[in-house]
C-alpha cells in the first residue's frame, strides 16, 4: 500500500482533474456533485494524462486526445477507441487533506478482468 | 442468438469497432468480416499524418493487436471485394464467391473523388495504406510537391511534406480554405498556418489540367498559371463507396439511407456503419452523413447494441481533429449549423472559435492547441449550453 497525497480538499473544484505524484502517477477527479476519485493517471488507449487535460461529465472522465470515456465508479471503458478499465484507486479524506491509497502489490493492470466490457453503456 | 451469422463488409474503423463491440457485448454467433484490401486492418487517421515519416516504425498503425483479432474469433476475409448484394435472399456477392447473412453491416467507406488525367504517374489520392506506403517512399527523395485542395487532408499533407524538405505548393478553389465548413475568419486564420511555414498558397485557384506526357510535370490553372510539380496529392473530398449497391435496391443518396439505429431504410437486419451511412443523429435530428473517426467507432457500437439487445450508448457531439505544422486542430460539433459569435487568438496557433445557432446555443467549436477550453466547448455543445452562460472573456480569451 502506498499513499499519495493529493491535495487540499479545497484546492480541486467540483468539476476537475488533476495528476498526484508518488511511485505511480494518479490522475485525482472531483466531479461536480462533488465525488472524488483516483485512477492511473493515463488514459489506457493511449499514453496521455487524464489528471491534467481530461474533462468530467457526471461521474464518467473523457480524454480529450480520441474521446474513449470512462466510468469513475467502475473504470469500466465506456466508448472505443478505450477498450481496456482504468485502474481506480481508492481516495481517503483526512481532514482537508486528499490522499489516494495505491495497492502497490498489484502495479501491474490486470487485463483478464478488464476487458470484455461492453462498449455500449 | 448463437446461430445467427453477421456479415461485414468493410474492414475499416467502422467495420471493425462493430465486429469488437458484438463480442464485448456477448455477441456468440458467426461473424464473416470482408476487407478489399489484403493488410491487417489499420488506423486511418494516421495515414496523412505519422505513417507518412521516414522515421515510422511501421507503414500503418494497426487497429487492434495480432492477438486481439484472433480472440474475437471472425471470418475475416481480406483482399476480398465486395460485388453486390440480394437483400430478398440475403446473400452478399463478392470476387470470391457468395456469402448468406442473417444480419449485414455496410461498412465500405468513402472512396476520394479524383481529377481528369490522373492516371499520369506521380498523382496520388490519400485513403489507403498502400497509398500512404508509396507517399512515403516518394516523398524521400524531396519532390516538388502539388497538393490540391486546403482540407484537412491537404493541409496534413502539405505539412508532412514540408517537415521532409518538400517544397510545397497548394491549390485551393476556394477563396478561403475551409469557409463553407468553419467560416471565412476561422478559414483565413487556419490557413495561415501554410504561410508561416513556406508553404505556398494559390486560393480561388480552378484547375485545369495536369502537365506531363507519362508523368506529372505540373497543375495546370484555369487562370492559365502552371505549377510545377513532380508529385501531386489530390486532397478534394470523398465519396460514399456504394457503388457495389446499386443494383440492390438500398436506399441510396450521399451514402445509405439509415434510421436512427443504423438500419438500411426498408431493410430490416441491415446496417450501415461509419462515412457510408447517412442517418438521423440523435442530437440533430436531420440526417448527416459524418466522415469522421469517431463517428465509425460510435456508430461500430450502436450497430452492434441494436444486434444483441445491448442498451444503445449515448450519442456524442461530432469530433475532429487535425495536426498540421506541429499543432492540434480540434473541433467539437457542427459549426456550419451556427454562426462565430467568439474569436480570441492573433494568430492560427492560439485560435479559440465559438459558434451558436440563432437562438444563441452553442453548437460548434473551434480551438487550436488548448485542450482545457477545447473540452469546456465541446461540454457546451453536448448540452446546448447558451452561448451568454459561457465565460468568454476568461477561459475562452487567451
Amino acid at each position: 500500500m502506498e499513499r499519495i497525497f493529493a491535495c487540499q480538499v479545497d484546492d480541486l473544484e467540483p468539476g476537475s482533474t488533476m495528476t498526484a505524484q508518488g511511485s505511480i502517477s494518479v490522475a485525482v477527479y472531483r466531479t461536480e456533485d462533488g465525488d472524488w476519485f483516483a485512477s492511473d493517471d493515463s488514459c489506457t488507449h493511449e499514453q496521455f494524462s487524464l489528471g491534467s487535460e481530461s474533462d468530467l461529465e457526471d461521474d464518467e472522465v473523457v480524454c480529450p486526445l480520441h474521446m474513449a470515456r470512462f466510468d469513475l465508479k467502475t473504470g469500466k471503458p465506456l466508448c472505443f477507441p478505450a477498450t481496456v478499465a482504468l485502474r481506480m484507486h481508492e481516495v481517503v479524506i483526512e481532514g482537508t487533506e486528499v490522499y489516494v491509497v495505491v495497492d502497490t502489490e498489484s502495479s501491474e493492470a490486470s487485463s483478464d478482468e478488464t476487458s470484455g466490457v461492453a462498449a455500449g453503456a | 442468438m448463437t446461430g445467427m451469422h453477421v456479415v461485414v463488409v468493410g474492414a475499416s474503423v467502422a467495420g471493425v469497432r462493430t465486429v469488437q463491440a458484438l463480442r464485448m457485448q456477448g455477441f456468440e454467433g458467426t461473424i464473416t468480416l470482408i476487407g478489399e484490401e489484403p493488410h491487417h486492418p489499420y488506423d486511418k487517421p494516421p495515414l496523412s499524418k505519422e505513417n507518412l515519416s521516414p522515421d515510422a516504425a511501421e507503414a500503418t498503425t494497426p487497429l487492434l493487436s495480432a492477438e486481439d483479432l484472433v480472440a474475437l474469433d471472425v471470418d475475416l476475409r481480406l483482399g476480398v471485394r465486395a460485388t453486390g448484394l440480394d437483400p430478398v435472399s440475403q446473400v452478399v456477392r463478392t470476387d470470391d464467391g457468395e456469402i448468406t447473412y442473417d444480419r449485414l453491416v455496410i461498412a465500405t467507406g468513402v472512396q476520394p473523388r479524383t481529377l481528369p488525367g490522373s492516371d499520369l504517374d506521380g498523382i496520388f489520392t490519400l485513403r489507403t495504406a498502400d497509398d500512404a506506403a508509396e507517399l512515403r517512399r516518394r516523398l524521400a527523395a524531396r519532390p516538388r510537391v502539388a497538393v490540391v485542395g486546403a482540407g484537412f487532408i491537404g493541409a496534413e499533407l502539405a505539412s508532412a511534406a514540408h517537415a521532409q524538405g518538400c517544397e510545397v505548393t497548394i491549390v485551393e478553389a476556394q477563396k478561403i480554405p475551409m469557409a463553407h465548413i468553419l467560416g471565412a475568419e476561422v478559414g483565413t486564420r487556419l490557413a495561415e498556418l501554410h504561410g508561416r511555414h513556406g508553404v505556398g498558397l494559390h486560393l480561388g485557384a480552378r484547375f485545369h489540367h495536369f502537365v506531363g506526357d507519362t508523368h506529372v510535370e505540373g497543375v495546370a490553372l484555369v487562370s492559365g498559371e502552371a505549377l510545377p510539380a513532380d508529385l501531386v496529392v489530390v486532397g478534394i473530398g470523398a465519396e460514399p463507396a456504394t457503388a457495389w449497391l446499386q443494383d440492390s435496391g438500398l436506399p441510396i443518396e450521399n451514402g445509405v439511407e439509415c434510421g436512427s439505429d443504423l438500419q438500411v431504410v426498408g431493410h430490416p437486419g441491415i446496417y450501415a456503419a461509419g462515412d457510408v451511412a447517412r442517418w438521423p443523429h440523435a442530437l440533430y435530428g436531420a440526417p448527416l452523413r459524418i466522415e469522421h473517426w469517431t463517428n465509425a467507432s460510435e456508430h461500430g457500437a450502436l450497430v452492434a447494441s441494436d444486434i444483441t439487445g445491448a442498451p444503445a450508448p449515448r450519442a456524442q457531439a461530432p469530433y475532429v481533429w487535425s495536426d498540421q505544422y506541429g499543432v492540434r486542430i480540434q473541433i467539437a460539433g457542427l459549426p456550419s449549423h451556427g454562426n462565430l459569435v467568439h474569436l480570441a487568438g492573433s494568430g492560427p496557433e492560439d485560435l479559440v472559435a465559438v459558434y451558436a445557432d440563432d437562438q444563441g446555443v452553442v453548437v460548434g467549436a473551434v480551438v487550436v492547441d488548448d485542450t482545457r477550453a477545447f473540452m469546456k466547448l465541446r461540454k457546451a455543445v453536448t448540452r446546448g449550453t447558451p452561448v451568454t452562460d459561457l465565460d468568454l472573456g476568461g477561459a475562452f480569451a487567451s
